[in-house]
This record gives C-alpha cells, structure tokens and sequence, in this order.
C-alpha cells in the first residue's frame, strides 16, 4: 500500500492549506501537540508497518529525548535546534544499543523485550540525578531559534514544529520508497526468502530501528519544547501504548494513518482531560474494536474503498469494450 | 558494601520477600507460558486478570462472607470462567491472523478493565486480612506463616502444573496440539475446545496469584500493571512458553532481586530487566527456550 503515490495531489495540496492556516483556527498548542504524536506515531509505523516490527517500548526514545534536549536548553542553555538534534541523537544511540539485543528475537517476543528495555529507561528516569524524578525537569525555556528567531510565542512556535514535523513525514516517505523501504517490506513480508536472497536482513532491521528512534526523539525533544516540562509520563509504557494505538487506529502501512491517528486519540485525551480512567477504558475500547473488526484503520479502509471503487470502474470499462477478455476481479472486501 | 556486613536477620528477612514475590513471578509467567505454548499469544491481560482476582477474592468476603479459602477455590474458576468467555467470543476471531493483534486485543482488554476498576475504587488499596496468624520464631528472624504459606503453595501449584502438562494424557493432547493441530483434529479430538480450556487455565492461575497476593499487597486496580512488564522480562528469561523455565526463573529473579535489594537498593527495580539483557546477549532464546520460539 503507497499511500501518497496514490493520493490526488488536490488532497496534499488541501492538507498543505489547512495545516497553514490551522493556528488561526484552532488552539496553537493543541495542534503542536498532535503534530508531536503524529511524528512519534510515524516512526512507530515506519517499524511495525514496513518492517514488521511491533515496538512496545517507543516511549523510551520519545522519553529519553525529552529529557536531554529539556536538560540541554535548561542547564547547558544550548541553542533549541541543537537541543532538538541533541535529543534525537541520544535517542538514536539508544536504540542503537537496544536495537542490536531487540532484534535478537522476532514477533510478539520483540514486543515483549522492547515494553521491558522501555520500563528500565523509566526506573532510570525516576532514579537519575538530572531527571528530576517524579516532578520531571519544569520550566523549560523555549529560547531563540539559532539565536534570532525567539519561539515564546506559540504561532510562531507553531509553524517551526510544523516544518520539522513535516520533515520527519517526508524522511519516512523517502525511506519508504527507497530501494532500502523495499528491501524492508520483503523482510517483512517473508524472512527467511530475504535471507536466501542474501540480503543481511538483522543490518537492515536495525538501521530502520535506528532512524525509528531517533524519529521518536526528535517527537520527544519537541513536546519539551512546546510544553516546557520533560516527565516520567513521557517514557512511561502508556506513552509507548498510545503511539500504537494511534498507528492502528489511522491505519498501519499508511503514511497519513499517523496524523489521523493521533488526531483521534490526542482529541479522545484532549475531551476526557479530568477523566484519566475514561480515557483508559476509551483507549481499551478502542482497540479492541479496531483489533476486532477494523484491522485496516481510518487510512486504510478509506483506500481500500478507493481501490474497490476503481476496481469496479476499471472491470465495467474492460466489459463494455473488450467482450472475449474477462474483467479483472476486485479485489476482496 | 560486604555480604558479610550484612546481618543475618537482614539476609533471611530479603530471601523471604524475594521467594514471595518470586511465587508470583512464578505463577504468572508460569500460566503465560502456557497461553503462549499453545495458543501463540502473549496475553496482556494477564495483570488485569490477576488484578480481578484479587478484587473477587475481596469481593467475596465483603459482600458474601466467604473467607480466604472459599476464595482460594472459587476465584480460580470464575477468573478461568472469563477467561474461556473471552476466548470464544474475540480470541477466537483472531485465530490464523498475525499474533500481534491477540497481543493487542489483550492490551485493549487490560487498558478496559483496569480503567474501569479505577473508576470504582480510585488508585487506592482495599484491606484484605491474612487468613494465618502467628509464624515461626527462628533465633535470628520471624517468619510469618502466611508467607511461607504462599511460597509452598505456588511450589506446589508450580509443579503440578507442569506435572500435568508434561506427563499426563490430557497434557499430551495440549503438546500435540501445539506441535501440529491438523494431525491431533484428524484423531477426533476437538483442537478448538482444547484452545478455550487452555486459555481459561492460564487465566486461572492468573486469579489464583491474585488471590494469594490479595493479603499481602493491597487489593488496588494498579497492582497487575505494576506486575505484569516484569513477569514478561521472567518470561523471556525463562525462555517463551517454556513451564519449567517460567518456573525456575520466576522464583530465581525473585531471590536475585531481594539480594539486590540488600546489597545497591537503587538497582533493586530494574535487576530483572538487566539480567534480561544479558541473557538475550548470550542465549537470545532464553535459559530454557528452544530456538524455534
């Protein structure tokens, strides 16, 4: 499924306006913070989509990297893009070091190894002396982007998290569709066929678990930015549960599945904010009913329903112009 | 910090809690690996399934009147009860799909019932008394009888377990089954059945520790997810849908955690996980795993 390569470009070019002019509309900081779920949603996807790799335990980059760039434009008063590439990187090298054990096994045991890797990094963040345990480190100033453009202001905040984030989408797109996103979907699709193949697939793997992680902390490094706070919550298993939750709920194996995704649960969190048990049970609900009976998610129904319906056009066309060749069957609801 | 600094009180006193909180590890990773074994699902929900007991078993003496040991034999069958009701009616959907939905399902599933127990009674504990007063008095520790109770008792469910799964002709349907369903169908025996019932053992044990932990921690909505990531560290270490690996490493780490406790208190918390680590960097399939897993 290639998403984009089939979306009309009307439809980019409307996300494209809408995503400008949206701060005019709707709360700025509401919007960050969806843009930030929507990033750390994407590199999500970027692994259990087109590798086949169910991370459990993404909060521990998202986390991670709040906590250094927090630390680095508060203590060290480094520059906010410094931050940011500073967080990603820590988170990168984290998943450096966990990805070469992860990936040791496959299936629902990576999932269960990443979910433990991810609680250690939490008793980190709850024990480390530049943590700040249970208050997190507060009052992260937002600072002077490369020293002249400062970012108090949210809108302008607003239209910088909006380019990064956009990068982060076009650097899985790319990634996706490079002769390296191939090779990843093949892995995925059949191990043991890659293997004989002769490509070194444990290479492949964790290079994309790499660049998922520090995708994951650039969306950490971020939301401290915009919230000026780093927490435990940030690297807490219900983080990491959420980002997959939104992957499914958007659609795995589609690029814009993230963003509609994180739509859905950040306006879900956003609703019940003094309820956190409502949105739990919310939550539960939701993924079971998705598990259940709408495995493709918003994104990917909504292709699949473009696919039927060009199908249709396309088999009634051949019909009524060639009679001796039989139409294409459409493919499966 | 010398070992031999430390008072003996002290190391008895660690070995205790480190036996009672690897029962539990036991009996957890113990009805996990046999979900796991047959069923290939990693059941998330097992925390929230040992949360329920707990708050059946409370359920039972608040409203009914029937104490610990009625408990002890009825919360197992009703958690094993749900359990087998959750089988059929979604598990059972998901049957031939990719494993990672069961593992999302059940996540759901842990996500609704634990949000909904929350709603009930907040994020604080309910009282449950011990059933046993009084312990043994050795010359340097106290050993509170409840306790030592609990560590012969999940001894002792532990190995059943495996006895049953391992050397009985019900136990050697269940292995067959895993190993290859057409073949065990052709043979008349009903494979789908043999599914549900797995899945409601599993679950039951999961209310049994429940249970057995309602006197000793607090009967709170948060105590299975507290639980449950370290128990799948047990389980990987252990080697996945291995019995006698849940078991050994589910009492081992327990131990090893109470030393650590006496000796660097700070790493006490995430010892499991680092001994995780290293055993994926030696022996990736686990202590007990075969490679296929």
């Amino acid at each position: 499924m290639q998403a984009i390569g089939r979306t009309p470009w009307w439809l980019l070019g409307l996300g494209v306006a809408v995503a400008l002019v949206a701060p005019w509309v709707a709360y700025p900081v509401f919007l960050m913070k969806l843009l930030c779920w929507a990033l750390l949603a994407a590199s999500l996807n970027l692994l259990v989509g087109y590798v086949g790799l169910l991370s459990f335990g993404h909060a521990m980059f998202f986390g991670s990297a709040a906590y250094v760039s927090a630390h680095a434009v508060k203590v060290w008063s480094l520059d906010p893009a410094a931050a940011l590439l500073l967080g990603s990187a820590a988170a990168a090298w984290l998943g450096l070091i966990g990805g070469l054990l992860a990936i040791r096994r496959m299936g629902t045991a990576f999932s269960m190894i990443t979910l433990a890797m991810a609680q250690l990094v939490y008793f980190v963040g709850l024990r480390a002396p530049f943590t700040g345990g249970e208050d997190g480190i507060q009052d992260v100033p937002r600072g002077a982007l490369f020293g002249v453009l400062p970012l108090q202001s949210d809108m302008t905040l607003y239209y910088v998290v909006l380019a990064v984030v956009a990068a982060g989408f076009w650097i899985v797109y790319r990634t996706v569709h490079s002769p390296f996103g191939h090779v990843l979907t093949a892995i995925r699709d059949s191990e043991p066929r890659a293997i004989s193949l002769g490509y070194r697939v444990n290479h492949y793997k964790l290079v994309a678990y790499v660049l998922s992680s520090a995708l994951a902390g650039m969306a950490g490094a971020l939301k401290a930015l915009v919230f000026q706070i780093a927490t435990l919550t940030d690297v807490s298993w219900t983080t990491s549960g959420e980002a997959l939750l939104m992957v499914i709920v958007g659609g795995v194996q589609t690029l814009a599945g993230p963003l509609v995704g994180a739509l859905v649960v950040v306006t879900m969190q956003n609703y019940f904010a003094s309820f956190a048990e409502v949105v739990l049970m919310l939550q539960g609900l939701v993924f079971i009913v998705v598990v259940l009976v709408f495995r493709r998610g918003v994104v990917g129904e909504w292709l699949a329903w473009r696919q039927r319906r060009s199908d249709r056009a396309a088999s009634t066309s051949a019909a009524s112009s060639a009679s001796s060749s039989s139409p294409p069957t459409p493919s499966s609801p | 910090m010398n070992l031999l600094d430390i008072p003996p009180a002290a190391i008895v006193g660690q070995l205790i809690v480190g036996l009672i909180n690897g029962s539990f590890y036991a009996l957890l990773s113990l009805g996990l690996a046999i979900i796991f074994g047959l069923l290939h699902i990693v059941n998330f929900a097992h925390g929230a399934q040992y949360m329920l007991g707990a708050f059946i078993a409370w359920a039972l003496l608040e409203f009914l009147g029937l104490g610990y040991w009625w408990a002890l034999l009825i919360v197992p069958l009703v958690t094993a009860a749900v359990g087998m009701l959750i089988e059929r009616t979604m598990l059972r959907r998901l049957h031939g799909l990719d494993p990672v939905y069961a593992l999302l399902l059940t996540f759901g599933l842990a996500l609704l019932i634990e949000g909904a127990f929350r709603l009930k009674f907040g994020a604080t504990g309910q009282p449950y008394a011990s059933p046993l007063s009084g312990g043994i008095t050795l010359p340097f520790a106290f050993l509170p009888a409840y306790r030592l109770w609990v560590i012969a008792a999940s001894l002792v469910v532990c190995l059943a377990t495996w006895w049953f799964v391992e050397r009985t002709r019900f136990g050697a349907y269940l292995r067959a089954a895993h190993e290859n369903p057409q073949l065990v169908r052709t043979f008349g025996i009903r494979v789908p059945l043999l599914l549900t019932l797995t899945y409601g053992l599993g679950v039951g044990l999961a209310g049994l520790g429940g249970v057995m932990a309602a006197p000793i921690y607090q009967v709170n909505p948060l105590m299975g997810s507290n639980l449950i990531v370290v128990v799948f560290a047990v389980v990987v270490i252990g080697g996945m849908g291995s019995i006698i690996g849940a078991i050994v490493a589910g009492f081992g780490l327990g131990v090893i955690e109470g030393m650590t406790r006496l000796l660097m208190p700070d790493a006490a918390g995430i010892v499991v996980f680092v001994v995780m680590l290293l055993v994926l960097a030696f022996k990736p399939s686990g202590l007990f795993g075969r490679g296929d897993l």
